[in-house]
């Protein structure tokens, strides 16, 4: 019975009413996530300006895992400064493969709800799909490369 | 729980010892304590490599293999035993035909027709015998409950067709191809049909003289055999002109420096030390089915797919794919539910304890013909419970409500 406790009302809240499930206009970031076995795709936008994260939103469908993920991941991370933002994702990351300590997973506010995934190897990929092509999307603008979609299923 | 369903239930060690209610029989079937004391047997009494030695043991293993050889040849009614070729399952079956039979016979101008309905396995090797013969790879396209009725038929025949590869049943949809027909309009341009076994093999009796199919491949753990033994049927005069397709030891009779003859039919497309005890284990799977009957277990199966069926229409939030009349599922149950994922429903069925498949099926050139992307699949087998199907329909009433919907 431990899944039915899972989908708890934090992540169900998230998935059925997202307040970030939405194109951002002067976004000047961009990067497709995209599960190809299971569906889940989202395109993933970002307003940085200064080396902050101003405003964010992304647009998809997919299960209910990858949807209140991204949505709970641009909770948090707008308003920080792009470091911040990669240093939240490692923590989440790492939160799902168990290997977080209990202050980190405070910084992570209601993505920690999603610290269960941990448990279920067949839905990490979906937990992590937000996380992953915003830390790649970030790293790439550091570098100037990028745009090419991500995906989590081979990890 | 029935007294028919506990003493079918009792000839299962995982049904007794786990309290999951399986209904994915359709990915694999659960195995009968004979199949499992079939193969311990093997390995216990008669183990040793079959076919090549001249001691007692040899002989012994090799004797346990081709009675399992017999026993199958039996159990679809060929001709011969040599047109009993053991392979590691449908997929290498599949394979073989394509690699063998495909590329030395095909060429550019061919037409290989096979349904939009297809598994992977029985896609992929006749995309990969299209583009390196230039034959062109041509699609039945079935109607949106899965028949394939004559005017689709002869839609997708042309005087080029060569090669017809179709699934005997859907394990998407769950519905029997009419192979008497595709068999006859094939054969009527000298076309060769290739019958993918894997979902019908468990559930009817076949006849393959009486199908008149050219090839035919299916599993053994899908008919509660063990897994990594599967069967291709060949009729004797194609096997005899293909060329192997693995080669090394086992499948010679004479080796030099730059050549080899090899060895008769079936022995010339087993390459390698065989999977004795698993065609032991097969032939044991084999005959419990012939002890319980087709039957007896499609009356069961048609019983709980309707039971399942009439349930799931209460709720106007699920959409069964296929036909609406259970005897046209072979136990199959595919749908979709407005504004749930597939694998969030089976994450909160597998809480619930029970076990369905969430995903594309291996079938995604259907899916997307259908219009969906993933769906959620049922599949039941004569050994389920009405309790266990109730205990389903129960818990697929409460998935929206349980991802937030208010209802």
């Amino acid at each position: 019975m431990e899944n039915r406790t899972f989908y708890n009302e934090i992540l169900t809240s998230h998935n059925l009413r997202p307040l970030h499930k939405h194109d951002v206009p002067d976004a000047n970031l961009e990067l497709e996530g995209l599960n190809p076995s299971c569906g889940d795709h989202i395109v993933l936008k970002l307003k940085v300006a200064d080396g902050v994260v101003e405003d964010g939103g992304f647009v998809g469908s997919g299960c209910a895992i990858s949807q209140a993920s991204a949505d709970m991941m641009l909770d948090l991370v707008i308003g920080q400064t792009e470091e911040e933002a990669r240093r939240l994702a490692d923590i989440f990351l790492r939160m799902i493969k168990g290997k977080v300590t209990e202050e980190e997973l405070e910084d992570l506010d209601e993505a920690a709800a999603l610290r269960d995934v941990a448990h279920m190897p067949a839905r990490v990929k979906c937990a992590v799909l937000g996380w992953h092509t915003m830390d790649e999307m970030l790293k790439d603008a550091l570098s100037g490369n990028g745009g090419q979609p991500v995906s989590t299923e081979t990890e | 729980m029935t007294s028919e369903e506990r003493r079918i239930r009792a000839d299962f060690p995982l049904l007794m010892s786990d309290s999951t209610a399986y209904l994915d029989n359709a990915a694999t079937a659960q195995r009968p304590a004979c199949v499992l004391d079939a193969q311990r047997d093997f390995y216990e009494h008669s183990n040793a490599n079959p076919l090549r030695g001249l001691y007692g043991l040899s002989v012994a293993a090799t004797d346990c293999y081709e009675q399992a050889r017999e026993t199958v040849r039996d159990f679809i009614h060929a001709a011969s035993e040599r047109e009993i070729i053991f392979t590691r399952n449908t997929s290498e079956s599949l394979n073989l035909v394509a690699y063998s039979y495909g590329l030395s016979h095909l060429k550019a101008g061919d037409e290989i027709l096979v349904s939009i309905m297809e598994h992977h396995s029985n896609l992929l090797p006749w995309q990969m015998v299209a583009r390196q013969t230039g034959a062109e790879l041509k699609f039945l396209e079935c109607e949106p409950d899965g028949s394939l009725p004559r005017a689709r038929l002869e839609a997708g025949f042309s005087p080029r067709t060569r090669l017809v590869a179709i699934g005997h049943v859907s394990n998407v949809l769950g519905r029997t191809a009419p192979v008497e027909e595709i068999v006859q309009m094939a054969h009527e341009r000298g076309a060769v049909v290739v019958l993918d076994a894997a979902q019908s093999a468990p559930h009817m009796a076949i006849d393959v003289q009486a199908l008149d199919v050219d090839f035919l491949a299916f599993s053994g753990h899908k008919l509660m055999g063990p897994m990594g033994i599967g069967v291709l049927y060949g009729k004797e005069a194609l096997l005899e002109e293909m060329p192997p397709f693995l080669t090394g030891g086992e499948m010679i009779d004479s080796v030099t420096r730059t050549g080899a003859t090899y060895a008769e039919l079936p022995h010339k497309f087993e390459a390698g030390t065989v999977n004795a005890a698993g065609a032991v284990g097969l032939a044991a799977a084999i005959r419990y089915i012939q002890s319980v009957g087709f039957e007896a277990m499609e009356r069961r199966e048609l019983a709980l797919t309707r039971l399942a069926m009439e349930g799931l229409k209460q709720y106007p939030f699920v959409h069964v794919l296929g036909s609406d009349r259970p005897e046209e599922h072979c136990g199959i149950i595919t749908f979709t539910v407005d504004g749930v994922h597939p694998h969030d429903i089976s994450a909160m069925l597998d809480s619930d304890g029970i076990a369905v498949r969430a995903g594309h099926h291996c079938a995604q050139p259907l899916m997307q013909y259908l219009g969906v992307w993933s769906t959620t699949r049922a599949s039941l087998f004569f050994y389920n419970t009405e309790d266990e199907v109730r205990a389903f329909v129960e818990s697929m009433g409460t998935v929206r409500r349980r991802m937030g919907y208010g209802e």
